[in-house]
């Protein structure tokens, strides 16, 4: 795409950003469906925001609302962080929650950005912040006061400042792209004219392996974020696939079918000679680690159809883990390992399934209604998953709370987009 | 086309193995065999052309100055990795073009129909390419001739969401490398 740091740092400096923007945008967000409990926060316009390339109390609104369990009360009161609300004006409102603050362009082309939160219930503050960023940083700047926001009223840490992977299909062209956990403000990480597939961000943020066809089979790249050096981890004889990485991201275990028929294996960061896991006449793929690093989840059609299964990494017996349906596919673990998110054929459709593996006795739940749905990935908070749909002909791709109450899809203008991967914290 | 190459490629296999010595270049002339195992479709040319004895027996080689010999499908049943009879003379074909040429490799692709997860599928499709490079090394194809990978879902042959697409897409591919 355009090369963003520039073009902000332009039009920051022009203020005269909005003719332009539309063409930038990645995606269109629309968010959907009405949560148990939501809390009603009221975020003013930060003043001057209007002199930079970014909406930023648009930005954290829609992050908190795409969240579940905020809901964005309108408002045109021109305050900012320096005011002393009337919190019985507010309450009149409608608004639980208050966030006002202000953008003021430093000398060196930096951006100061200030905010304040308060609980009008109780008629407090409760806190605030002031950055100084650079202009290509502004979206960060809100998606970050967005995650002190939800910290601070839900006690869970946010997720707004992380980063999706996802790849986008342009006619025969494909992209591995980068971008803020809300799609947008993508960056491409690598163009090919083959199919790339599969990615998956290493837990300490630096590096994503993935599997690229552009040497006309599949192999399994490590590629860093932040250089785009990459290299080649597996290109064994058949096909190399399905990355995963170790919770310390030192191991990356992957399908191989070297040896006939598609199995897992474990391999080094730095490559080397993979130590099979799995000794199966049927196909194991899309091996996925527990949090403690002991157990792979994986996908098995030893037993007919594909099933989830788990093994134990330190010797002990396989254990069937789904058994309600004939197909499912593509296990990820929530990050404190209690629950499972999968794709389940129910007859035509692939659906989002949900189960909670602290209480294997429950049945598990259908976050969906579509029939399309691939490759769930839970956000680092576990609160919401991503995952690869279709609607109106077009790869979306969508994210939901873990009750499958709300929903935020994120359509591409111009592209095929799929194959998400929710990045952990930090950047 | 496809019938008409599997024809061809029966028709010029044969005459290899007749194993005569006048040469005819792949690109001249369809060799004038008549082969009667794959329906005879192939002899519409040849035979009767003036000038060619009809007792001679032209041999074609494939090691030299050839094209390999036409990209060649086999297509699967849903959820089935068997190679089916009516693409026996396929495999045939390729397994003595690989014996008559130990320097040729090939690349043997398998694919999928679009339906479920791109990662199952990339493995379905090595299943279908690694069952196809089975049936060539019991021909004595020798293993280093041949590699089987998949693309799984990623690369259809026709676009479309119905078992008419999904059929053309269920398929392993020769390809050389």
């Amino acid at each position: 795409m355009l090369n963003r740091r520039h073009f902000s740092a332009a039009s920051g400096l022009a203020l005269c950003a909005p003719a332009f923007t539309p063409a930038l945008a990645q995606f269109r967000v629309e968010i959907a469906g009405v949560g148990a409990t939501q809390v009603p926060i009221a975020i003013a316009k930060f003043r001057d925001e209007d002199k930079t390339t970014q909406a930023l109390s648009a930005i954290i609104r829609a992050d908190l609302e795409r969240a579940g369990v905020f809901r964005g009360i309108d408002t045109s009161v021109a305050i900012d962080e320096t005011a002393q609300p009337v919190m019985g004006e507010w309450r009149t409102r409608g608004a639980d929650a208050l966030v006002a603050g202000s953008v003021t362009r430093l000398a060196d082309g930096r951006f100061d950005v200030r905010f304040k939160l308060w609980d009008i219930v109780k008629g407090q503050e409760l806190g605030g912040q002031s950055n100084a960023v650079q202009p290509a940083d502004l979206r960060l700047a809100a998606h970050r006061i967005a995650d002190y926001v939800y910290e601070k009223l839900t006690g869970d840490k946010g997720v707004f400042s992380t980063r999706i992977a996802y790849v986008t299909r342009t006619g025969s062209r494909y992209a591995l792209r980068i971008a803020d956990a809300d799609g947008e403000g993508g960056q491409v990480a690598l163009n090919s004219p083959e199919p790339i597939i599969s990615p998956a961000w290493a837990p300490n943020g630096q590096e994503l392996a993935y599997v690229s066809f552009e040497k006309q089979k599949a192999i399994v790249y490590v590629q860093s974020v932040a250089t785009g050096e990459r290299r080649v981890i597996a290109n064994f004889r058949g096909s190399n696939s399905a990355p995963a990485w170790s919770p310390d991201s030192q191991t990356l275990a992957l399908t191989l079918s070297r040896d006939g028929i598609s199995q897992l294996y474990l391999m080094p960061r730095s490559g080397g000679e993979p130590k099979r896991i799995t000794t199966s006449q049927a196909i194991d793929t899309e091996p996925v680690f527990t949090p403690d690093g002991r157990t792979l989840y994986f996908v098995s059609d030893r037993g007919g159809g594909p099933q989830v299964y788990r093994t134990p990494l330190g010797g002990g017996a396989v254990e069937r883990v789904t058994f309600s349906g004939s197909y499912n596919i593509s296990p990820s673990l929530s990050p404190d390992g209690r629950n499972l998110a999968y794709i389940s054929r129910q007859g035509n459709a692939f659906r989002l399934y949900l189960m909670d593996l602290t209480n294997p006795g429950a049945t598990p739940l259908a976050l969906s209604d579509t029939s399309d749905d691939e490759s769930p990935s839970f956000a680092p908070n576990g609160r919401l998953i991503i995952y690869a749909s279709r609607a109106q002909g077009r790869d979306v791709l969508m994210t939901t709370t873990l009750d499958g109450k709300i929903k935020a899809k994120l359509v591409s203008t111009a592209a095929d987009v799929r194959e998400p991967m929710w990045g952990p914290y930090g950047r | 086309m496809k019938s008409t190459h599997l024809a061809l490629l029966a028709a010029l296999t044969s005459a290899l193995l007749a194993g005569c010595a006048s040469g005819v270049k792949l690109d001249d002339k369809p060799a004038p065999v008549e082969n009667r195992s794959t329906g005879g479709t192939a002899s519409n040319s040849g035979a009767n052309n003036a000038g060619t004895s009809q007792s001679q027996v032209a041999s074609v080689d494939l090691t030299k100055n050839a094209p390999a010999p036409a990209s060649s499908v086999i297509y699967f049943d849903y959820d089935s990795y068997v190679v089916k009879d009516e693409f026996r003379p396929t495999i045939e074909a390729q397994a003595k073009s690989l014996s008559a040429n130990k320097s040729k490799k090939v690349s043997v692709e398998g694919h999928t129909d679009e339906r479920g997860g791109r990662e199952y599928n990339l493995a379905l499709g090595q299943k279908r390419a690694e069952a196809v490079v089975k049936s060539l090394e019991l021909l004595g194809v020798s293993q280093s001739q041949v590699e089987a990978v998949s693309f799984g879902k990623e690369r259809p042959a026709v676009q479309g969401s119905d078992e008419a697409a999904w059929a053309k897409n269920r398929r392993a591919e020769f390809n050389a490398k």
